[in-house]
Formats: C-alpha cells, sequence, structure tokens
C-alpha cells in the first residue's frame, strides 16, 4: 500500500513539473522578440515537459495496469525528433532572412547551408515572383 | 477515495489546464507570427502539446488505449513539420 502511495506523490511531481516546463516554453513563444530565440523556447523546454507528462504515465501504467514501456518510446522518438525539426526551422529562418545575417568567416570558408547559387539565395525574393 | 488519489486528481486537472492554455498561446503566435519560421514552430509546439493533451486524458480515465494514438501523432507531426521546412526551403517536398 505504502509503495503505491509513493507511485501516486511520483506522477503527481511528474505531472507539476511537465505542466510547468510546457508553460514556460509557450511564453517563451509567445513573447521573446526574434524568431531564433522564439525557436528556442519550445523545441527544448517544452519537449521536456511532454517527456514528464509521458514519464507520469509511465510511473502510473506501471504500477496500477500491466507495466507499460510503450511510453518510453514516445518519449525517445519525441527526444530524437526535436532537435532535427528545430534545425529545418533555424534553415527556413536563416533562408527566409527573418534572423540576423550569419556572421562573415574569416579566409574563404563560407556556411554550408547558404553554399547554393546565387539565383537560390534569397529565398523571399523568389517567393514574391512564384505564381 | 484516498488522500493521494484526490491530489493526483486535481494535478490531472491542474496539468490540463496548463497543457490547454499552452496550446491558446501556441495559437496565438501561430495567427501572429511574422516570419513562416514562426508559423511553423507554433504548430509543431501544437503538435506536441497534443501529444501531451492525450496523455493526460489517458492519465485521467486510468486506461493505456490512447498510446498509439499518441505515437502516431507524434510521428506525423515530425514528417509534417519536416515537409513544412522543405516545402519553404525548397519549393517542393520530394525532388
Amino acid at each position: 500500500m505504502t509503495y503505491e502511495i509513493v507511485a501516486i506523490y511520483a506522477v503527481v511531481f511528474c505531472l507539476v513539473v511537465g505542466a510547468i516546463f510546457t508553460l514556460v516554453g509557450a511564453i517563451g513563444l509567445l513573447k521573446f522578440n526574434d524568431s531564433m530565440t522564439r525557436l528556442h523556447a519550445p523545441t527544448k523546454v517544452g519537449t521536456v515537459g511532454v517527456g514528464a507528462l509521458l514519464l507520469a504515465s509511465v510511473i502510473y501504467n506501471g504500477v496500477f495496469n500491466e507495466g507499460a514501456v510503450q511510453e518510453l518510446l514516445i518519449m525517445a522518438f519525441l527526444f530524437v525528433t526535436a532537435p532535427i525539426s528545430a534545425n529545418f526551422i533555424a534553415k527556413v529562418n536563416i533562408h527566409m532572412r527573418s534572423c540576423e545575417k550569419l556572421p562573415e568567416l574569416p579566409g574563404d570558408e563560407h556556411w554550408a547551408t547558404l553554399d547554393v547559387s546565387d539565383e537560390d539565395q534569397d529565398l523571399t525574393k523568389d517567393l514574391m515572383n512564384r505564381p | 477515495m484516498t488522500l493521494a488519489t484526490e491530489i493526483m486528481h486535481y494535478a490531472i486537472i491542474f496539468a490540463f489546464v496548463i497543457v490547454g492554455l499552452c496550446q491558446i498561446m501556441s495559437m496565438v503566435r501561430l495567427v501572429i507570427g511574422p516570419s513562416t519560421g514562426d508559423r511553423i514552430v507554433a504548430l509543431d509546439t501544437m503538435v506536441i502539446n497534443a501529444i501531451g493533451l492525450i496523455v493526460l486524458m489517458g492519465l485521467s480515465q486510468g486506461t493505456r488505449v490512447y498510446y498509439e494514438v499518441s505515437l502516431i501523432i507524434a510521428m506525423l507531426g515530425f514528417v509534417s513539420t519536416v515537409a513544412y521546412g522543405r516545402f519553404v526551403l525548397r519549393g517542393d517536398i520530394i525532388e
């Protein structure tokens, strides 16, 4: 009996932590003033928040239903895919010119993401001309 | 109903309210967002928060039939975010 009570308090702790982390991520998404900083808040903090909610579900189902490790699968999937989608959105920000220009690199080096032909450099111009 | 289960009941309601508030806030960013990147971030956040809402629903009902739903939403959310990004970057999704 006592260990079930401990499990319930662990579930409560995970729920509260997850809710607060999710709230912090959404506030960051709403209040920050630059595209790149707005990108950072939900993709890191929000992922941890939903991870904590899933952990609460794992603990609850592990104690009161027959064990559930499948939620850990969703957690692993989210933790792997969040940085990839953040990378894609950062590329979109760079190419749409909605953030500051990337600094010049020393010598002959150049940014790999900007290493495209000249007519593809400015996507905003291209989007305006698109029918 | 013991004290512990009552506290868990209130914690689930608290988490529901907070995550729902987060959905509304990211929807505001989806509407006002000045650039395309902001809108894609807002949609990605909404998908991730929807997974949280479904997990909370499964917790409040004490079942675990919803885990497959959240797994599928996680996969489709990732694929749709990447598809948006590729569409904006390349003008095409599959080249």
